[in-house]
């Protein structure tokens, strides 16, 4: 883990003021405020229907938040189509995936790299020539763990397991050369291996500068990454802090466990 | 022999692989596997109006390129950017007045009026169809549907561009020659264009757009634009082939809103083999000629061919040209268990 960025003296990257969703009579985001900072490695985690999610599709423009603001280097970008965000470099990988099915591996690539935020920074290692986007689409597969020279980058998309899917999702991401990522449960689904290779992936791409955001049920692997941990509970913000912090929270155990009283039940019974 | 005691082996003949970029230069047979097909289908096309008996049949081809680019621009909607488009007669309708218009009222010559129409009746139509475009599922579907009936009943009722008559005395082709190899050469232009532009860089966008559009979304895409521009290019090229009816026929009428356009292609894509590009014109070379021959059982002659159509979803629902590729590549026999 690397230090956590000095948040007294660098300005936020991304700032929600006060987000708050309503589905019809349910309130999926109830005032939810918080700060992302240039490097940050921001771990977002929480029960089921907690609103994580939500928040991903709020930042993301994919839904639009009821009140609020999110901004994005002091930019209002609140209610901004998807491709207008992602254009800015705020990219983001779906929970279930979504991968371009009847395409091979590396022409999944291909669609990131023709698109305008591409054409302006020549794609994830810039060189600016696109000429031949295929060629570039499996440079950027070998760096993200699919095997050189083997013809995995050329199978079908459907044919591929979960954790190339996953793999192609971050490598979705990269293409665009992004400031911010945003992983929609990057782990789930991965076997125990799958996820130790994965770690090392997300830590190279933080050296890099890359400013990561986090949805995460695994804890334990997401706390061997992030330097901030902010936990929701029925679309409020519990508790934000250092990884130690958060886990020590009593409020926190409550909303995962249970109330301590109802622990103490489950004991004796 | 029963299935009890022998299976039946698929074997591939390895023409894909030897026919594949460089490879297929290695000797002339490897030459031929890629180039007979082609060859085949290029000279079969410009052969088919000399070969015809009279020159009713030689109109009989015409209607059936008119019908294959309408087939082919369903086919590039449908399985290469994931809209179901109903809009054969909206298309063939717009192109067809758009030509007939530029004709009488401006004296424009057909040589001028055709890619005219194909531009001109393309933007209207996308712009028509443009609110419906954020929309998934069946809606696209549904407004392609109902714009040929309104643009028709819009005519009738308001009586312009000749009203329910229709506009008469249009200009013809300067030759038969000239009105036999246009369309046939159109249809040729479009399959090979539309074969090579889905395999670039734009085409996998639309292939994209089909398979995840929020994925296409999430990577810096505004999909609209590029879901107008696969509307445009298939809406122009149905509009191109409408102004070409229009010449043929020297009339143009609002029984080119008919139905017939919209379901006709739809029908010979299903049977040639969706997804294939070259399927629907085998589907159109199939249908249009039976129903001509069917002609003499007036309506009945939907019940002949709803049975054709039928019977292909039932036994070969992937149309005949996936079935023949498929032949084509690999071989099967029947080996002992």
């Amino acid at each position: 883990m690397t230090q956590p960025a000095d948040q007294t003296k660098t300005k936020p990257i991304l700032r929600m003021k006060n987000l708050n969703k309503r589905f019809g009579g349910v309130q999926a985001l109830k005032d939810v405020s918080f700060d992302v900072f240039p490097g940050d490695v921001l771990g977002i985690i929480g029960p089921n229907g907690s609103g994580k999610t939500t928040i991903v599709n709020s930042i993301t423009g994919f839904i639009k938040p009821t009140s609020g603001k999110v901004y994005f280097k002091d930019k209002d970008i609140t209610g901004k189509p998807p491709h207008k965000v992602a254009d800015m470099g705020i990219t983001r990988t779906f929970q279930i995936m979504r991968p371009y099915y009847s395409l091979p591996a590396y022409k999944n690539l291909v669609i990131p790299l023709f698109s305008p935020r591409a054409k302006r920074t020549g794609g994830w290692r810039g060189g600016g020539n696109l000429g031949n986007r295929q060629t570039i689409a499996i440079d950027i597969l070998e760096e993200i763990g699919f095997e050189r020279d083997s013809y995995i980058p050329f199978k079908k998309t459907s044919t591929l397991p979960t954790g190339y899917l996953k793999r192609l999702e971050l490598a979705r991401c990269l293409a665009l050369k992004p400031e911010i990522i945003i992983c929609d449960e990057i782990f789930s689904g991965l076997s125990m291996s799958e996820i130790a290779s994965m770690v090392p992936l997300i830590e190279r791409l933080q050296d890099e500068g890359i400013t990561i955001v986090m949805i995460e049920h695994r804890l334990r692997e997401l706390f061997q990454v992030a330097n901030r941990v902010m936990v929701l509970n029925f679309g409020e913000k519990l508790i934000e802090g250092t990884p130690d912090l958060v886990m020590a929270d009593e409020k926190v155990k409550a909303a995962y466990f249970g109330s301590k009283e109802v622990e103490e039940v489950m004991t004796y019974a | 022999m029963s299935s009890q005691h022998a299976r039946k082996e698929r074997i591939d003949r390895g023409i894909k692989v030897r026919s594949d970029g460089l490879y297929a230069l290695m000797s002339l047979r490897e030459l031929s596997y890629l180039t007979l097909p082609r060859f085949i289908l290029i000279a079969g096309m410009m052969l088919l109006p000399v070969l015809m008996p009279d020159m009713y049949w030689q109109r009989v081809i015409s209607i059936v390129c008119i019908y294959t680019i309408l087939a082919i621009s369903f086919d590039f909607l449908a399985h290469y950017v994931g809209l179901v488009s109903l809009g054969g007669a909206f298309f063939i309708g717009t192109g067809g007045y758009t030509a007939g218009i530029l004709n009488t009222y401006f004296g424009l010559p057909p040589i001028l009026t055709v890619p005219l129409a194909a531009i001109i009746g393309g933007l209207i139509c996308t712009l028509m169809l443009l609110p419906c475009l954020p929309l998934k599922g069946v809606y696209f579907a549904i407004i392609t549907l109902m714009y040929p009936l309104f643009m028709a009943r819009i005519i009738e009722a308001f009586d312009i561009f000749g009203g329910t008559d229709g506009l008469i005395g249009i200009d013809n082709f300067s030759s038969a020659f000239v009105e036999q190899y246009l369309v046939v050469a159109m249809v040729l232009m479009f399959l090979s264009g539309i074969r090579r532009f889905v395999t670039t860089d734009m085409g996998l966008i639309f292939t994209a757009i089909m398979d995840n559009d929020q994925a296409v979304k999430a990577s810096g895409i505004n999909i609209a634009k590029y879901k107008a521009l696969a509307v445009f290019i298939a809406s122009a090229m149905g509009c191109m082939a409408g102004a070409c009816l229009t010449h043929i026929y020297m009339w143009t009428g609002i029984s080119q809103f008919a139905l017939d356009f919209s379901i006709l292609p739809i029908a010979a894509t299903v049977i040639g083999g969706s997804g294939t590009l070259i399927g629907p014109l085998l589907g159109c070379l199939i249908l249009v000629p039976v129903s001509e021959l069917l002609r003499d059982f007036g309506t009945l002659r939907i019940v002949f061919y709803a049975s054709i159509l039928v019977g292909f979803i039932l036994f070969r629902s992937d149309g005949i040209m996936v079935f023949g590729q498929r032949k084509y590549e690999q071989f099967e026999r029947w080996t002992k268990i």
